[in-house]
C-alpha cells in the first residue's frame, strides 16, 4: 500500500500504485475489447428481426404448452423407468471402471509414476472433458439408438468424475494408518483392505451418489440424439410440435431431478 | 453370571464390523438391490445383430481415433470452433456481470427478505432444468444459430455463479463487515470494502471454472441447433466420417486440458 506525496498537505494514503491502478484498467479493457469483439463474430449472422420477435413467440409457445397434455403420462411411465435404469446402470458400470482408473492415477497408490499415471490421468481428462450427449451421439452412431447406448455414454461421462474426485481423496489418505498396517506384516492388497479402502469408503459413497444424481438430470436428456429414456419422447413430440406433450414431459423430468436431488441428499448425509 | 453367558465363547478373532448394523435392513437394502438389477437388466431390449455389427464401427472409429482427419472439413470445424469460443467468451462475461447483482441479492445477510426470496427463485428455476432443454426452448424462440447457444450458456452461468457467490457471501467473516458498518458506512461501501474482497478469490475462480464448464456446454447445445461445434459434430458423425469427429473430439480435449491448466495456474497465483 503505497503512500503518495501531494502537493498541498503532505501525504496520501492510497490502495495501489500508479503502475498497478494502470495495468488493473489495461487488463479491464482487454477484457472487454474481447467480450465485445467476440460479440460482433458472432452475431454477425444473427436475424434480428427473429430476436426483436421472442417475447411474442415465447408467449406463444407458453400459451401452446398450457395446459399440459395428462393423459400422455401413461406412455410415459416406460420411458421414466429407461431413463432410471440407464442412469443407475451407467453409474455401476461407471463405478466398476472409474475406481480402478483412480488407484492407477493416485501418486501414492499407482503402480508407476512415470508410465501408468499419464495414462489414467489422460482417461480420466478425455471422459471428462466430452459432455454425455456427445458420448450420446458418438455411441448411437456406433451402437445403435437404444438404452445400451445411453448406459454406456452415461458410464463413459461418469468415470472421469468418479475417477477424479476419488483419485483425489486417495492422495489425501491419513499415511500413519498405512504405516501401521505395513508395520503388523501385511501384504500389499491387505494394506488396501485394511488401510487404504475404510479411509477412503465415506468420499467414494459420497462420490458416486452425487453422480447418480447428475447421471439422472443427464439421462433425462440423453434420448434426444436417440439413446433412449424420456429424452426420446421429448424429441418426438418436439418433432411434431405437440407442446402440450413438451410442457408434461418437462414437468415429469422436473419431478424426477428434484426426487433424485432430495433423494440423494439423504442417503449422503445418512453415510457421512 | 448366567450359563448362558458362560458358554458363549469370547471371540478370538476380529472381525470388521458390518457397513449397516441393522441386519434386517442389510438384507433388505441387499436383496431390493439384487431385485432391482435383475428387472432392470431383463428390461433392457438389446438388438444383438445391430450390436455386432456396431463393433465393427466402433473399431473403425478407434482406428480414426489413432489418425484424426483435420484437413478435409477444416473449414467447416474452424467455423464451429470460432461459434464456440466467442459463445462462451461472451456467455461466460455477461454471465458474471448479471451473476453478481443476482448472487448479492441472494445472501441473506446483505438483502432484505423480499430481494433474497425472490432472487433464490431465479436461481432454483434456472438451475433446474439441463442446458440442453433451454436451448431448445431458445432456439424456438429466437431462431438458429449461437446466439441461442450464447442465451443458454447466459442463462446457466447466472444460476450457477449466482447460487455460489451467495453461499460465500453468507459464509464471509461477519468481523470486517461489521468493521466497515461501525465506521458509518453505507450499503454500497459495505458491500465494497467489506464484503467484495473477502469473496474475490473464489469468484475469480469459480468464473475460471464456469468457463470451461461453459466451452464443453457450447458443444453440446449446437445438437439442438443453437451454434457451435456440436452441430458440426453431429453432422460428421450422421455421414459417419468418424475421422472428422475424431478430429473434433481431439480438438474439444485439447482446449478443455488447456482452460484446466490455466485456471489452475491463475487460482495458485490468486492464493
Amino acid at each position: 500500500m503505497p503512500v503518495i506525496r501531494t502537493a498541498e498537505d503532505g501525504f496520501d494514503w492510497r490502495l495501489r500504485t500508479p503502475r498497478a491502478v494502470l495495468l488493473r484498467w489495461v487488463g479491464w479493457f482487454a477484457l472487454v475489447a474481447l467480450t465485445v469483439s467476440c460479440w460482433q463474430l458472432m452475431t454477425a449472422d444473427t436475424i434480428w428481426s427473429f430476436v426483436t420477435d421472442a417475447p411474442t413467440q415465447g408467449a406463444d409457445i407458453v400459451d401452446r404448452m398450457m395446459p399440459p397434455r395428462w393423459d400422455y403420462m401413461a406412455k410415459l411411465w416406460w420411458p421414466l423407468w429407461d431413463t432410471i435404469n440407464i442412469a443407475t446402470l451407467g453409474t455401476l458400470a461407471a463405478v466398476i471402471m472409474g475406481v480402478p482408473v483412480a488407484f492407477l492415477a493416485a501418486r501414492n497408490t499407482t503402480p508407476s509414476v512415470t508410465l501408468v499415471r499419464p495414462v489414467a490421468l489422460l482417461i480420466i481428462v478425455s471422459s471428462r472433458s466430452i459432455n454425455s450427449l456427445i458420448w450420446a451421439l458418438l455411441l448411437v452412431s456406433i451402437l445403435g439408438p437404444g438404452v445400451l447406448a445411453g448406459i454406456v455414454a452415461i458410464a463413459l461421462r461418469s468415470i472421469g468424475f468418479i475417477g477424479k474426485l476419488l483419485y483425489e481423496a486417495i492422495e489425501e489418505i491419513d499415511v500413519t494408518q498405512v504405516e501401521a498396517v505395513t508395520a503388523s506384516g501385511a501384504g500389499p492388497t491387505q494394506v488396501m483392505d485394511y488401510a487404504i479402502v475404510p479411509q477412503i469408503m465415506p468420499a467414494f459413497a459420497g462420490i458416486t451418489v452425487f453422480r447418480w444424481d447428475i447421471n439422472i438430470r443427464e439421462s433425462a436428456v440423453v434420448g434426444l440424439v436417440g439413446a433412449g429414456g424420456l429424452g426420446l419422447q421429448l424429441e418426438a413430440s418436439l418433432n411434431t410440435l405437440a407442446w402440450p406433450q413438451v410442457s408434461l414431459i418437462l414437468l415429469v423430468i422436473l419431478a424426477t431431478v428434484l426426487l433424485s436431488e432430495w433423494l440423494s441428499a439423504k442417503v449422503r448425509h445418512a453415510i457421512i | 453370571m448366567t450359563a448362558a453367558a458362560a458358554t458363549r465363547a469370547y471371540p478370538t478373532v476380529w472381525r470388521r464390523p458390518p457397513l449397516i448394523e441393522r441386519t434386517w435392513l442389510r438384507w433388505a437394502i441387499t436383496g431390493g438391490a439384487v431385485l432391482y438389477l435383475v428387472l432392470s437388466v431383463g428390461s433392457l431390449e438389446i438388438n444383438w445383430a445391430r450390436l455386432s455389427e456396431g463393433l465393427e464401427r466402433g473399431w473403425r472409429f478407434l482406428i480414426a481415433f489413432a489418425q484424426p482427419d483435420f484437413v478435409s472439413r477444416w473449414d467447416d470445424i474452424l467455423d464451429g470452433m470460432i461459434e464456440s469460443l466467442t459463445m462462451t467468451v461472451t456467455s461466460t462475461a455477461i454471465g458474471i456481470a448479471l451473476s453478481i447483482p443476482i448472487g448479492v441479492g441472494a445472501a441473506r445477510n446483505l438483502a432484505p427478505l423480499p430481494v433474497y426470496l425472490a432472487c433464490r427463485a431465479f436461481i432454483a428455476v434456472s438451475r433446474s432444468f439441463q442446458e440442453v432443454i433451454i436451448a431448445i426452448l431458445f432456439v424456438a424462440m429466437v431462431g438458429f444459430g449461437p446466439l441461442a447457444g450464447f442465451l443458454t450458456l447466459t442463462l446457466s452461468t447466472m444460476g450457477f455463479l449466482a447460487k455460489l457467490l451467495a453461499e460465500d457471501i453468507e459464509d464471509i467473516d461477519p468481523g470486517q463487515a461489521e468493521a466497515i458498518r461501525a465506521t458509518g458506512g453505507t450499503w454500497l461501501q459495505l458491500v465494497n470494502y467489506g464484503v467484495q474482497p473477502q469473496v474475490m478469490p473464489r469468484l475469480i475462480g469459480l468464473s475460471m471454472y464456469r468457463f470451461d464448464i461453459n466451452f464443453r456446454e457450447s458443444a453440446v447445445v449446437g445438437i439442438v441447433g443453437a451454434g457451435g461445434i456440436g452441430a458440426t459434430l453431429n453432422t460428421a458423425l450422421d455421414r459417419y466420417e468418424f475421422d472428422s469427429a475424431a478430429a473434433i473430439l481431439v480438438i474439444i480435449i485439447v482446449i478443455v486440458m488447456a482452460c484446466e491448466y490455466t485456471s489452475s495456474v491463475v487460482r495458485r497465483h490468486i492464493k
